[in-house]
């Protein structure tokens, strides 16, 4: 066990690697790990089958006149027609909304959201991450597992969720959940509130997927098995 | 780095290790041995349980190889790649969503009407069809045939279904492809047309057949809804060819594809026929309630 700085705990080990001790910590529980991966896979799904259901009406306007918006290749579509695509849509939205509210209860019952969740004192460690990322400054100093800048991304990443839901609700019973509705402007804009919330979870993939790429196999590994190997912030 | 605790002294005993510090030496407290060397000036960000074994490598693998096998349930979503899993996987979760709009649903909750000035004028309200825009219907000699769990059935003509109170309204359609458009719609409440005809109140199923052989079926609840109409007029007049004249459902608690046009006869049942509806059998909802 160790206790951050931050008031976080957590496991800790050292290990013994041909005589020299390495700091180990597990940063990500089991069912952190399994909603990780569960979402992986419905965001995969629900993205790729939301672009074929967007394909049959790809504009936001009226249906007379249609001006397409968005030309999106049916490569990038999983589905293969408009009712093969809701399928999965309709599918997968039960596995996405099953695993992001397991995971928050989760993660509030366990106090497990400190160690991502975005505060306003975290504001002013965006821009050194910033800097450090775009002008090449030197890292701040990391004292928990997740810098600022990656509590921002998580945390959006969570509202994203809610967003998609919340909106998919309106556009799933636009009469039973007229209240909602109404909240987001009516059901036909709702459609565009519900692209937006697709648009930030593309943004935040694509920046997630680099930094995996940039921080190696080792960051990798911790959301599989759970421990990273010597983080920075219990090096000794 | 505002979580340094600067009122600390660094090397406070119990609560830091140093360089050098040997974990199984460090458990008596108030005597951890001094560092043989200053170490860096840096304040520790963590503080580490001075009784933590050191594993040995076999014990750090042995420990990643368990805490990964814990992953394996992910493995089960491998069942949607498997064709022969995946049809009835995607039919099991159309059935629960359809399932969820069956509990959602309530005949005291009514879709949004709106004024005349929000209403989309007549040629902005799309046409659609699944085959022919005018399958010839004779609309001299058109019927409705009425069969199946009613007490009257037989043949209707327009003008008694026209006798019973006339309902207009202003509702939003909403099209399985993802537009919309208000539109303004008049006919008779199916409820009152199946009381006339001496429907059993407690029959599950409506089934609907159409001159263009499109054919649907809907739920008896939402049959009986009071915005459900059997439609005969848009915006004030009677249905064009293309809107599916002479008389075509209205359902505002469903998409557009239940709405079906040309009607030519209505089966009240208890079990619907394996084929429930045009484009429900090529895999669409068939509760499509919205």
């Amino acid at each position: 066990m160790s206790k951050l700085a931050s008031g976080l705990t957590l496991k800790t080990h050292r290990v013994d690697v041909n005589g020299e001790i390495v700091a180990v910590a597990y940063e990500h529980p089991w069912v952190v790990r399994i909603c990780h991966w569960l979402n992986a896979i419905s965001l995969f799904v629900l993205i790729g089958t939301g672009l074929r259901i967007f394909i049959a009406f790809p504009s936001f306007g009226p249906k007379i006149p249609q001006r397409n918006f968005l030309a999106v290749p049916e490569a990038f579509t999983i589905g293969g027609w408009l009712g093969g695509a809701l399928q999965w849509h309709f599918t997968f939205m039960w596995i996405f909304v099953g695993t992001g509210l397991s995971y928050l209860v989760y993660q509030f019952l366990t106090g497990n959201f400190r160690e991502v969740l975005f505060m306003p004192r975290d504001a002013k460690g965006v821009w050194p991450m910033l800097r450090h990322y775009f002008l090449f400054d030197k890292k701040p100093d990391l004292t928990e597992p997740y810098n600022a800048l990656q509590k921002l991304a998580y945390t959006a990443a969570v509202l994203f969720g809610v967003l998609s839901t919340l909106t998919g609700l309106v556009l799933f019973k636009p009469v039973q959940f007229r209240w909602l509705a109404f909240v987001f402007g009516g059901f036909h804009f709702t459609r565009i509130w519900h692209f937006l919330g697709m648009c930030g979870f593309l943004l935040f993939i694509t920046g997630h997927l680099v930094m995996v790429l940039l921080h190696g196999w080792n960051n990798f590994f911790a959301m599989l098995s759970g421990w990273k190997k010597g983080p920075e912030y219990l090096i000794e | 780095m505002d979580e340094h605790r600067p009122e600390q002294p660094p090397h406070s005993a119990n609560e830091t290790n140093v360089p050098g510090d040997e974990p199984s030496q460090a458990q008596g407290e108030g005597q951890v041995c001094e560092p043989q060397r200053e170490p860096e000036p840096t304040e520790p960000a963590a503080e580490r349980d001075a009784a933590e074994e050191t594993l040995t490598q076999r014990e750090w693998r042995k420990l990643n190889r368990r805490e990964i096998l814990k992953l394996t349930p992910i493995v089960l979503a491998g069942a949607f790649v498997i064709p022969g899993l995946r049809t009835p996987l995607l039919r099991e979760g159309v059935a629960l969503s359809d399932w969820a709009s069956g509990l959602l649903f309530s005949k005291a909750r009514f879709a949004p009407t709106f004024a005349p000035s929000a209403v989309v004028p007549f040629e902005k309200f799309p046409y659609n069809g699944y085959d022919v825009l005018d399958p010839n219907v004779d609309l001299d000699d058109w019927t409705l045939t009425v069969e199946g769990k009613v007490r009257w059935s037989g043949e209707y003509t327009l003008a008694q279904i026209r006798d019973l109170p006339k309902i207009a309204q202003n509702v939003r359609h909403v099209c399985v492809e993802g537009w919309d458009a208000i539109g303004s719609f008049g006919g008779v409440r199916i409820s009152d047309f199946l009381r006339s005809v001496g429907a059993d109140p407690r029959a599950r199923f409506l089934e609907v057949v159409c001159a263009d052989d499109y054919y649907e079926s809907v739920d008896m609840d939402t049959a009986m809804h009071p915005q459900s109409l059997l439609c005969y007029e848009m915006y004030g007049k009677p249905l064009d060819r293309g809107h599916g004249a002479p008389l075509r459902l209205h359902l505002p608690t469903k998409l557009g594809y239940k709405h079906a046009k040309y009607l030519t006869g209505i089966h009240v049942t208890d079990v619907l026929k394996p084929k429930r509806g045009y484009w429900v059998d090529q895999g669409y909802s068939w509760f499509a309630g919205i």
